[in-house]
């Protein structure tokens, strides 16, 4: 089921397009890709779908309802979350207390709740301890290692038990095991009915866990489909690699 | 209708000075990302400065203007840049604002110091000698600023348009580091700037004495009115900014022609920039979250509650054993520094932890003294209302500036303070035109000695209130806005009602402690709450610690300090403010201030905990016996 739809969407700052006319679809209980080259486009997408930056032209539905004019913390109360390419942890924080903060808030403030929903106390307890991160619960956010900081923005994204969940480069700075794992949990973050969307460079963890890839390329979506349709795609290969690959 | 045109000539005129001074204003912040709050202070400094030059001097006037506004305006701007403000980039808007305001203490206080208070009458350029304009009369001093602003209106768009470095320095307002990347000298392109704008709040400074007068304060607060006309263009248009100047200029000279000369309007003239300014906020629209700022600053640790309770105990203790040692009217200054005390606790939420800066804190101290006052209550429900009147009032002054970013909320206040200042604190709801007003004490305490460990106690009652405030869901959410908006955002989280909370409770702390100042002191006046006593307040909070609990009990004490220093050595005068300015520059960049330096011993332990769990099996195996 289509969780997520954007259509034509276009950002332009001053003469310069970010995006143009891109559309793209999440489906719930599916990790859907989407890659591309540097400047694409990706994370200015995802600001849009997310509300911090405001397209030129082009609409945002979730689940059916259009949110292109909700503000950011009205989208996550309906179930969007997301983590940041470039960090955006509360740094003055300790870990655990990154994750807290965030159950608080969606303990408060959510329009979509689940039946039994638990104190923030626990759902934090458990989310640390699901991504991996009790090592460092205690530790200040702002002295923990990149790979770990992705990991605790993906806890706190959890936090708020959303139907969308988008990260924007998560695996970078993990090792290859911690890779290797990551995929799998993001597999079951999918196996759980939650729509998944990846902004990811590492070609491996793509092809391993989506179902469908999208391709942004100057701002426009060039291809979709399966990983494997996609590897095949000659408008692909010539955006990687360049023009007579 | 021959006054409509003399009073549309008079605020065009004001209009063009302001449009001076704000486009100075507007290319400082534009290149250097840095809101100098010290600019109307520089051209007070300056005004000064040709005012000795002329009448003290014999300089001719030409003469003067040019060597203050060409030479030495110009290098105490690079000199402030470079001492100053080059090693703020990036730094948080607040830390920014704290060391400006510091900056401006200090000009004052030099002002104070090399010219001692008196009358000094400033006769305009060509004294009274003008021409006629149908009915209006013109002055050639009139003349002399409408053709200044066009000077500088066509100088800046041709430094802007037509040269290298003016090319640059419109870069730098779109990405300082892409301009660095790209091999502009961005320090170079930053010290032109502060140079120029100084240059230009020195000339501001100089045309307007004759409207304005030679005064420390007046003069230091058209920053206010160039800060209004500003906004108008949001911070970083030219041509919308002198559009505005000349509108406050306009409205300025329109509401002092047309409405009642009453004696509660009688300053009306000075709070106008403010109303201007809120309506100016009113209109502007929404500010867009930034993302990939700058994260996590770091605290002093926050006690356990035992340790908390058991420092209250002792302080209370001590403040008991003084008042046995002390005469009684030292008893009334110890019970200040803790009232004082409160006052700075009620910027640890608002700037400690939220990261936000009120720059007229006094201004809700007089409102909880006026509240107390006027209900005439000793029951301490009348430090309640005192704290809910604050509180509401607080609220009202974050609405505005809501949905726009920190810095214009701390610029709202420093306008807030001036219309409270001008307008509401001399009517009648208030004190009265220059009225007082006398209070009842708490619960009829009499004794100095009581009324010291009533105003102790609060302290510590108050300050555990932060602590619980800080340990609780709310301050994790304050220090976590701080951090990341864009995270918060991103969380569900609404900022806007998050911000006026902040600012009610900080405004509400402070009512109380007004209240409680309202009962020691017994008469209170409008002069006691004053904007101007309201920023060596800010500055001695985040000197002494604004992050901590203990920061605000020796900043309290140092404020209380002040004036008797000032009264033991009466020949250092304005060195104080100096001396407060000067600290507050050094030390504003780290908020935990003073105190923290105490903690630094403490703080060495406790980092030995975060030592990475992986680190202390390799340690073991290396050797290190238990």
């Amino acid at each position: 089921m289509t969780l997520l739809e954007a259509v034509d969407v276009t950002v332009r700052f001053g003469g310069v397009t970010a995006v143009g006319a891109a559309s793209l679809e999440a489906a719930a209980g599916h990790v859907t890709g989407l890659i591309g080259p540097n400047g694409a486009g990706k994370t200015t997408l995802f600001n849009v779908i997310t509300g911090l930056q405001r397209p030129t032209r082009g609409t945002i539905r979730l689940a059916g309802e259009d949110i292109t004019g909700r503000a950011t913390h009205e989208r996550a109360r309906r179930g969007i979350a997301r983590t940041f390419q470039r960090l955006e942890a509360f740094g003055s924080l300790t870990v655990r207390e990154n994750v807290l903060v965030a159950a608080e808030i969606h303990r408060r403030h959510a329009l979509r709740r689940s039946r039994r929903q638990q104190a923030p106390a626990r759902v934090a307890d458990r989310l640390i301890e699901r991504v991996g991160l009790d090592a460092y619960a205690g530790r200040p956010a702002d002295t923990v290692p990149t790979g770990i900081a992705r990991l605790l923005e993906l806890a706190r994204a959890l936090a708020l038990d959303p139907r969308l969940l988008l990260l924007d480069e998560p695996s970078s700075g993990l090792s290859t095991a911690e890779t290797e794992s990551f995929g799998d949990l993001l597999r079951e973050l999918a196996g759980e009915g939650r729509a998944v969307l990846i902004v990811e460079h590492d070609m491996d963890l793509i092809m391993r866990v989506c179902d469908r890839v999208n391709v942004l390329n100057f701002g426009a979506v060039i291809a979709s489909g399966t990983p494997a349709e996609v590897r095949a795609d000659a408008a692909v290969q010539q955006a990687y690699l360049g023009a007579g690959a | 209708m021959s006054g409509f045109i003399a009073f549309t000539v008079l605020g065009l005129v004001t209009g063009a000075g302001y449009a001076v001074a704000a486009s100075g204003l507007v290319l400082t912040y534009s290149t250097s990302r840095v809101f100098n709050v010290a600019h109307g202070a520089i051209g007070m400094v300056m005004a000064f400065l040709c005012w000795e030059l002329t009448v003290q001097r014999g300089l001719p006037a030409w003469l003067a203007v040019l060597l203050v506004v060409g030479v030495a305006a110009p290098l105490l701007g690079a000199l402030a840049e470079r001492v100053m403000m080059r090693h703020l980039a990036g730094a948080p808007e607040g830390t920014t604002l704290v060391v400006t305001v510091g900056l401006l203490i200090m000009l004052i206080g030099a002002a104070q110091a090399v010219w001692p208070a008196t009358a000094r009458p400033v006769e305009p350029f060509f004294g009274q000698r003008g021409f006629r304009i149908g009915t209006a009369f013109v002055t050639y001093h009139d003349l002399v600023m409408v053709a200044a602003a066009l000077v500088v209106a066509a100088g800046l768009y041709g430094l802007l348009t037509r040269t290298r470095i003016g090319a640059a320095m419109r870069a730098s307002v779109d990405n300082r580091d892409l301009l660095r990347l790209y091999g502009a000298r961005t320090s170079l392109v930053s010290a032109l700037s502060w140079a120029i704008g100084a240059a230009l709040a020195a000339l501001a400074g100089i045309l307007l004495t004759p409207v304005v007068g030679l005064s420390y304060f007046d003069l230091a607060l058209l920053v206010i009115s160039a800060y209004a006309a500003a906004v108008v263009g949001r911070l970083r248009s030219l041509p919308l900014t002198f559009v505005g100047a000349l509108l406050l200029g306009l409205a300025q000279s329109y509401a002092v022609g047309y409405l009642p000369p009453t004696e509660a309007l009688s300053g009306l003239r000075a709070a106008i920039p403010a109303l201007f300014l809120f309506a100016a906020l009113l209109l502007s629209p929404q500010a867009t979250l930034r993302v990939g700022q700058i994260k996590g600053v770091a605290g002093v640790p926050v006690p356990t509650t035992r340790r908390a309770l058991v420092a209250g105990a002792v302080l209370v203790g001590a403040a008991a054993a003084a008042s046995f040692a002390l005469p009684a009217a030292q008893n009334d200054q110890l019970a200040l520094g803790f009232v004082y005390g409160i006052v700075m606790l009620s910027l640890v939420p608002l700037t400690g932890y939220g990261g936000f800066v009120s720059l007229t804190q006094l201004t809700f101290v007089g409102i909880g003294a006026v509240t107390v006052a006027r209900l005439g209550t000793a029951s301490p429900l009348g430090l309640l209302a005192a704290a809910a009147v604050a509180a509401l009032v607080g609220a009202l002054v974050a609405l505005p500036a809501l949905r726009l970013r920190g810095l214009y909320l701390a610029l709202s206040t420093l306008a807030f303070g001036l219309l409270m200042d001008k307008l509401v604190f001399q009517s009648s709801l208030a004190f009265g035109f220059n009225g007082s007003l006398s209070v009842p004490r708490l619960a009829g305490l009499r004794g100095e000695r009581a009324y010291l460990l009533v105003c102790a106690a609060a302290f510590v009652v108050v300050g555990l209130g932060v602590l619980a405030l800080r340990r609780s869901r709310y301050g994790r959410i304050l220090l976590a806005m701080r951090d990341s908006p864009a995270g918060c955002a991103t969380l569900g989280l609404n900022m806007r009602w998050t911000r006026v909370r902040l600012f009610a409770l900080s405004a509400g702390i402070a009512g109380f402690a007004g209240g409680l100042l309202g009962g020691l002191r017994q008469t209170v006046a409008a002069t006691d709450f004053q904007l101007m006593g309201s920023l060596p307040l800010l500055l001695l909070a985040v000197v002494a610690g604004v992050t901590s609990v203990s920061g605000a009990a020796l900043g309290g004490m140092a404020l209380m300090l002040l004036p008797v220093l000032a009264s033991a050595f009466p020949a250092l005068g304005g060195l104080v403010y100096l001396c407060v300015g000067v600290a507050s520059v050094g030390l504003g960049r780290d908020p935990n201030g003073v105190v923290s330096h105490l903690f630094k011993l403490g703080r060495w332990r406790e980092r030995d905990r975060w030592r990475p769990a992986g680190l202390a099996p390799a340690l073991r195996g290396a050797g290190v016996h238990r």
